[in-house]
């Protein structure tokens, strides 16, 4: 019996064909999957790989050098991503900061009346962008390499070198100290905030609370000063010297790290100053006009009109290039910065154990970019339109 | 009385003197360097910066350069730059170790590129006959390269190196991305749920791996999942990896563009019986791809730039040639001026790449008029 008019045969509606495709998709990605894996299984067993993450356990047997953490070859190749990870997370942070002051500073000031300011920022941006990152990490790390040696080490008042074994700088005695001020500088950030809106309600009600920018800092700086003193107030600062051949004391930056950390800071800061253009741009030209018309002052209009609806242009992009960032931040291997993705790679060179090493590196660069992800989400509705 | 809110100078304020007028240079100068006693300070301390730099700068790369020094000798006492390193290594740098007699091959590849880059940028020439040209040029510059056929020598991809093995890469990178990208966007646009969730997830975590991974995981892990006779050409696994990676992003901005194409657009084609394939290719993507080429183009200017990653693999792009090139104890002390050279050579080329972008970009908006 033919099917009934106007009504198409099972196997020609769209309704099967949708299933069909997805049945055929599915299937195709689990065989070659299971396929895979069964190749990949038996070749290790030929070769007496063990599989499975036990290795993680053994002894690693190589030493990570020039790093912000000690680790020997008695320590264990789960210790070593730490460490990796450790030493990616310093970088990225430290270029992360330097990309944003940076990149705020030039998008500003390509937008600068002054002729000179912004074509300087111009000939940067244009510059840096244009060119690949590796290469400007690798053009930096020639650079360095070819400093003078310690001996004849360019110096600042003898407290800072700078030579082919990289910069160093005083470090205080008591870092961790310093460490937690840098902390309580966060509360002490949202004290001179909650301050500094009562001082512009003030302010707005005709009734100006005096030198209201002073006690702002002074709240600023409140926490962490009263932490220096509950913890003693330690005053000692470790200055390097040289001794021999080579430098003591203070902390020294290797030329790896300069290298990568100049290379993703200049790099990226081109691409955010472009954001931050394009973010200022994007403010209707009513916006400004409209607040000089009721006479409000230069600050308040970029704190007040601009910078609130520009930020909604810019923290979406701003996240896209700070995950950029930490990615790229496994250049280091190319330098030989001992980075997450430079001990993956000496971890599956020296334990065979090459699909693990390599899942458990993926699996953290991917929380990473969660991470940011996350954070800017969370920013990126702080800062939206609220409709009424 | 004013509002208690406000913002709001009351009274408006004292009157201001009327802004001075003035022309010529001075006046210039007065509007653009000297606006307020800030601008004036800037611009002070810029020039002094440009008034220290530019003179020593110069003296380094032109006054007491060295331009010739056939064994390094004479470069060991100059206090300038040393260009002689490039002339001595260019070859190698351009060229790599494909066979020196045959390098000419690569140099037509050079001007194979460079000619096809030139005649994209004429508007009046159909975007079908430019594909076309590309798919021409790319198939000549493959045999030319490969050789075999007509008289040329066989070279194996191992040899390859230089800029035609950057231009190889770039290319096989976005020829083989694009379609990818537009692919994965129509998977994250599907209706079928299981289509929808491979692309996404495909696209997620590709773009939250480093580039660097993806390379590894393409041709280190890659070869240990196939037997040993399926393995293929470690370019071809480099290529491989820089698709996916260039596909995934590249498939974002081809998402925002079909986004933008209003719901209209499909029904009209519906009603007029055009299927999801042909919907798809003569109604909805011609119009989003449109509007997304400028987006587009930056992802290939970072595709370009990141042809440079292989260096790391292994391969010998003009990263890797020049760190070849590097190696030789004679020259190592000029590694800066190496550098220069093939930063100039990239600022060239992701400088005509973006001209052209903003050129695009400028008719689109002139079009929206």
């Amino acid at each position: 019996m033919p099917p009934a008019a106007g009504r198409p045969a099972f196997w020609r509606t769209a309704g099967f064909r949708a299933t069909l495709y997805q049945i055929l998709v599915i299937a195709v990605l689990v065989g070659s999957v299971a396929w895979m894996t069964d190749t990949a299984r038996r070749a290790m067993q030929q070769r007496g790989i063990a599989s499975g993450f036990d290795f993680l356990w053994d002894r690693a047997g190589f030493a990570i050098g020039h790093a912000f953490f000690v680790f020997t070859p008695d320590n264990t190749y789960f210790w070593a991503f730490v460490v990796g990870l450790g030493n990616s997370l310093v970088v990225a942070a430290a270029s992360l900061v330097t990309a944003t002051v940076l990149g705020v500073l030039l998008g500003l000031a390509r937008l600068s009346g002054n002729w000179l300011l912004a074509r300087a920022a111009g000939l940067y941006v244009e510059l840096f962008r244009n060119t690949p990152q590796l290469v400007q990490i690798v053009f930096w790390y020639a650079l360095f390499t070819l400093l003078p040696g310690p001996r004849q080490a360019w110096s600042l008042f003898d407290h800072a070198f700078f030579s082919n074994r990289g910069l160093l700088l005083p470090w205080p005695d008591q870092a961790m100290v310093f460490g937690l001020a840098l902390l309580l500088l966060v509360p002490g950030a949202l004290l001179a905030w909650a301050f500094q809106r009562l001082a512009d309600r003030r302010r707005r009600a005709g009734r100006p609370l005096p030198r209201a920018g002073l006690l702002a800092v002074a709240l600023l700086l409140a926490p962490s000063i009263a932490g220096w003193i509950a913890a003693g107030a330690p005053t000692g600062w470790s200055v390097p010297a040289l001794r021999g051949f080579n430098f003591a004391g203070g902390i020294a930056l290797s030329p790896e790290f300069l290298a990568l950390y100049l290379g993703l800071s200049f790099y990226i800061a081109a691409f955010i100053a472009e954001i931050v253009r394009a973010g200022i741009l994007s403010v209707g030209r009513g916006q400004v006009e409209a607040a000089e018309t009721i006479g409000l002052g230069r600050a308040d209009l970029y704190r007040k009109i601009v910078f609130p609806q520009a930020m909604r242009v810019i923290v979406p992009p701003l996240a896209a290039q700070y995950i950029s960032l930490v990615k790229n931040s496994s250049l280091g291997v190319a330098i030989g910065y001992p980075d997450l993705f430079s001990v993956t790679n000496t971890v599956l060179t020296l334990s065979g154990n090459t699909i693990e090493a390599i899942a458990i590196m993926a699996l953290i660069y991917l929380t990473l970019a969660l991470a940011i992800g996350g954070l800017a989400d969370i920013v990126n509705r702080a800062v939206r339109i609220r409709e009424r | 009385m004013a509002d208690a809110r406000s913002f709001a100078v009351a009274g408006g304020g004292p009157p201001q003197p009327p802004p001075p007028v003035a022309r010529g240079a001075v006046g210039w100068a007065r509007r653009h360097l000297f606006a307020s006693p800030f601008d004036a300070l800037v611009t002070l301390a810029l020039g002094l910066l440009i008034a220290w730099l530019v003179p020593r700068a110069f003296a380094w790369a032109v006054v007491d350069a060295v331009w010739y020094a056939p064994d390094g000798q004479a470069c060991r006492a100059a206090t300038g730059a040393c260009w002689a390193v490039v002339a001595e290594k260019h070859r190698l740098i351009l060229f790599g170790t494909y066979p020196y007699d045959q390098q000419w091959r690569g140099a037509a590849v050079i001007a194979i590129f460079v000619a096809l880059i030139g005649l994209s940028s004429i508007g009046r020439i159909p975007v079908r006959l430019r594909l076309a040209a590309w798919g021409a040029g790319a198939s000549a510059g493959l045999v030319l390269l490969l050789g075999g056929v007509f008289g040329l020598s066989p070279v194996g991809t191992h040899l390859w190196g230089g800029l035609p093995l950057t231009i190889v890469i770039f290319v096989g990178t976005v020829a083989g991305g694009m379609p990818l990208a537009v692919l994965l966007a129509l998977g994250r646009q599907s209706e079928m749920p299981a289509i929808r969730a491979v692309s996404v997830g495909i696209v997620e975590v590709v773009r939250g791996l480093p580039l660097l991974a993806v390379l590894f995981v393409v041709s280190l892990v890659f070869p240990l999942f196939v037997p040993p006779e399926l393995s293929i050409d470690k370019l071809v696994r480099a290529i491989l990896g820089m698709i996916v990676f260039f596909g995934a992003y590249a498939a974002e901005i081809v998402r925002g563009g079909l986004q933008a194409i209003p719901a209209g657009q499909h029904e009209a084609a519906k009603a007029l019986g055009l299927g999801y394939r042909l919907r798809m290719r003569r109604v909805v993507l011609p119009q989003a791809l449109a509007l997304v080429v400028p987006a587009l183009l930056n992802d290939i200017i970072r595709a370009f730039k990141n042809t440079t990653f292989v260096a790391i693999l292994g391969l010998f792009d003009v990263l890797g040639a020049t760190k070849v090139a590097l190696e030789d104890p004679a020259w190592v002390r000029h590694a800066p001026e190496i550098y220069v050279f093939i930063f100039l050579l990239y600022l060239l080329f992701c400088l005509a790449f973006s001209r052209r972008g903003m050129a695009i970009e400028r008719r689109l908006a002139a079009r929206k008029r």
